[in-house]
């Protein structure tokens, strides 16, 4: 057997935990810019630096690129040690990251420019939406084959759930990209083959789903294996991750229509898609509880483990969104929290508390292994960046939540003649403090990535890239 | 509603009730399944990945039985198993012949509010801008339809007038104002880039002379010949410079700017009309309010309180 028969397909996965660092950081710059943006309007410089062209940037980069990066290096690195092989096919592996890294720096290019399709979180057009389509598929063949290759004949739950996320998100991202390209401007301009309402909820069925498989199985794959990796036990409960997996693919792509609340959307499509968030309650905090509990009798590790106080916080925050995106789905909530900064407060509990925290956590666990080194070159950051992103985050959702309960408020009241009580530039003028609140979270949760780049940088500059020997499987 | 045939509407339906009851029934089978308490189920991954076979906790299993339920009995009484319209026949907005509906309950609840307007309907601007009630709703409707272009002090900035001077582009009547906001104002300004650079210049220089502001006096000479010559500026703006409130040509004598004071400015308005280059929109438009209002009272009220600013 060659040497790299032997060894596990790090290479790939160093690639990834770089890029997501780097991605996260440029991610949430643009979004500090774009909360500024909103509280110093002349900010708004140049066409291309606009608040219109910078949030699809912010959102793309952050979950494609930061998530994106984030959910490979971790993919790969627990698909190939949980199947006690090396990684299906190196070159196609390494095609993925470096065609991943060219649909971002596309992404990057032509949002700016104003080349968007107009849909959220699936902006790009449609030579870029190829590209991920070839890239993802090259994914699914290096991830697929990898468990096929197998030495265990289980397969361990992280690797359901990376599996779902990598099934659901093809069949979305096909299902919600089908468009017809438009003259003269062929490869910069198409539309929707779908019309009115129907393109609406197909962008919904999208839009929800790459939520819940990108953002939500796939990053319980995450939770999955790094937990009890962290914390040294055994997960929880075997039946309820079987239970709270199957329940969760299942429903999750029921509940698209909750972004569609009194809309054209006919009344029964609203209300199932209300119905199935409610009962997605449940199946998510399957994986809160199992991620939770099987710290149990290992509580004084979160004491001075920086890596499993990201990880535990993470799947707090998890179980808080969880609780609220269903409640938000309730027509008569829906009808206070839609279109206000509540969402963006909710969308952000989840993206920095959940995605985020930990994905961060598992960085920590994965760099110093995939660069030979027993641990960061320093815990005391790792725990400052932990504090001042939490703070960040809990400064970020709470303005986020009064500002939009404000605003849902403010907009709807009405006077005795019919008139409305507040303009709307009143209820901007209410949301300036809690906006520069916003910023300063936003700030910290950076500072935070900056830090944790220099431990990342110095971590590998005292350490060397290392690929660890493929483990036999043990037989207990 | 007709969204589809009855074949379709009932297997919505069916797979709906299939989909939220397997739900229960996939929980219960997996409940009652076997359990070892504190012992792993045996199957170890990359060195120490365990996992033990804990049963699910109870509070767990019965949160997710009770949003069954919750959803089971919704779908009885509201709409959502395909064209079943539900027990209470609770709907959004009407939609395939249905009627009452909530959008219809909340617009019949304005319509009734709104009627404590109708009042004013009949009565004179003046008087209306005389009365403080009528003028604390007339504010609030600015607020609500004006405010984004002339501004909450209604000073209006660059390229939307100020209601609160005495210079009326179409004249300060209360009926004039009325018109105004009810059919809207369409200014034209032509472009007269043929004149070329050094008349657009010097025709500049004049027009802020004759606002006494400071100018070339060299150039605004040369723009006082020009301004008789060339017939374009006079046709609209008078021989006297001071407008032409039928046609909401400006006033050129009185130091009020619309579109800024700066020769530069001045030359761009000439030069260009008011359409100018580089993606600056300066349509001089002002939107019709009445058959989007549909209201005699709010169009009124809202003429009375514009009215009102500059008394």
């Amino acid at each position: 057997m060659s040497e790299t028969q032997t060894t596990y397909n790090y290479k790939v996965v160093r690639q990834f935990a770089v890029m997501t660092v780097i991605w996260g950081i440029v991610g949430m710059l643009v979004g500090v810019i774009i909360a500024a943006q909103l509280i110093w309007p002349e900010l708004n410089l140049l066409p291309f630096l606009s608040y219109g062209r910078l949030r699809p940037l912010h959102t793309n980069a952050v979950i494609f690129a930061f998530g994106g990066c984030a959910l490979f290096a971790t993919s790969y690195y627990s698909v190939q040690r949980t199947c006690h092989t090396r990684l299906f096919c190196d070159w196609l592996a390494g095609f993925t990251f470096w065609g991943w890294q060219l649909v971002i720096l596309l992404a990057a290019v032509s949002l700016p420019l104003g080349i968007t399709v107009g849909k959220e979180y699936a902006e790009l057009e449609w030579p870029i939406k190829i590209l991920i389509t070839i890239v993802w598929v090259s994914y699914a063949v290096v991830f697929f084959g990898t468990l096929l290759k197998r030495k265990v004949q289980h397969i361990y739950v992280s690797n359901w759930f990376f599996g779902a996320m990598i099934i659901a998100v093809a069949l979305l991202h096909l299902g919600n990209s089908a468009v017809i390209p438009f003259a003269p401007s062929l490869l910069a301009r198409s539309y929707p083959v779908y019309a009115g309402v129907q393109d609406a909820m197909v962008q919904w069925w999208y839009g929800h789903n790459a939520v819940g498989f990108f953002l939500t199985a796939g990053f319980l794959g995450i939770m999955y294996y790094f937990v009890p990796k962290q914390a040294g036990r055994p997960i929880y409960s075997y039946r309820l991750s079987v239970v709270h997996f199957w329940a969760l693919i299942f429903t999750y792509m029921w509940a698209g229509p909750h972004h569609l609340h009194y809309t054209a959307l006919p009344d029964w499509t609203q209300t199932l898609g209300m119905l199935f968030s409610l009962i997605l309650i449940a199946p998510s905090w399957g994986g809160m509880i199992n991620g939770i509990m099987t710290l149990s009798g290992a509580w004084h590790k979160l004491r001075d483990d920086p890596v499993l106080k990201f990880l535990i916080t993470s799947l707090s925050f998890y179980g808080m969104s969880t609780f609220e995106g269903p409640m938000m789905s309730v027509k008569s909530v829906n009808a206070l929290s839609h279109y206000t900064d509540w969402g963006i407060g909710h969308v952000h509990s989840g993206a920095l508390g959940w995605v985020a925290m930990v994905s961060i956590g598992a960085l920590y666990y994965l760099i110093p292994r995939l660069f030979g080194r027993q641990q960061m070159a320093s815990i005391s950051l790792m725990t400052a960046h932990f504090w001042i992103a939490t703070i960040g985050i809990v400064l970020y959702a709470a303005s986020m939540w009064i500002a939009g309960v404000m605003q849902g408020l403010m907009w709807r009241a009405v006077n005795a003649d019919g008139t409305l009580m507040y303009s709307f530039a009143e209820a901007v003028k209410g949301s300036y403090i809690f906006w520069q609140i916003r910023f300063v979270g936003g700030t910290l949760f950076l500072v935070g990535m900056l830090i944790m780049a220099y431990n990342m940088f110095k971590t590998i500059g005292e350490g060397r890239s290392e690929d660890a020997p493929v483990l036999a499987p043990s037989h207990a | 509603m007709n969204d589809f045939s009855p074949i379709v509407g009932i297997l919505i339906a069916a797979v709906v009730v299939i989909g939220i009851v397997g739900c229960a029934v996939f929980l219960w089978s997996q409940d009652s399944a076997h359990y070892t308490i504190g012992k792993t189920t045996g199957h170890a991954w990359d060195e120490n990945l365990e996992e033990y076979n804990n049963p699910l906790p109870k509070w767990w299993s019965w949160l997710f039985y009770i949003t069954v339920v919750f959803s089971l009995v919704y779908l009885a009484l509201f709409p959502g198993l395909g064209s079943f319209k539900g027990m209470l026949g609770w709907c959004s907005q009407s939609y395939g012949g249905r009627t009452g509906c909530q959008a219809d309950q909340y617009a019949g609840e304005v319509k009734q509010a709104e009627s404590l307007l109708k009042d004013y309907a009949p009565q004179d601007i003046r008087a209306l801008a005389a009365n403080p009630k009528a003028m604390e709703t007339g504010r609030r409707l600015f607020m609500t339809y004006c405010m984004q272009c002339h501004g909450s002090n209604a000073k209006g900035s660059a390229g939307f007038p100020n209601l609160t001077d005495s210079d009326w582009l179409y004249g300060g009547e209360p009926e004039t104002i009325l018109e105004s906001i009810t059919n809207g104002r369409q200014g034209v300004m032509t472009a007269n880039d043929y004149l070329g650079d050094d008349k657009i210049k010097a025709l500049a220089n004049y027009v802020l002379s004759v606002s006494r502001r400071p100018h070339d006096n060299q150039l605004a000479q040369r723009g006082r010949d020009l301004y008789i010559e060339e017939a374009i500026c006079r046709t609209c703006h008078g021989d006297d410079m001071r407008g032409n409130k039928m046609l909401g040509a400006p006033n050129l004598t009185d130091d009020v700017w619309l579109y800024g004071s700066s020769e530069q400015e001045i030359v761009d308005g000439i030069k260009f009309g008011r359409n100018l280059p580089g993606g600056k929109s300066t349509s001089n438009r002002m939107p019709a309010w009445g058959g989007f209002l549909k209201d005699e009272a709010k169009l009124k009220l809202l003429a009375a309180y514009v009215y009102s600013l500059n008394r």
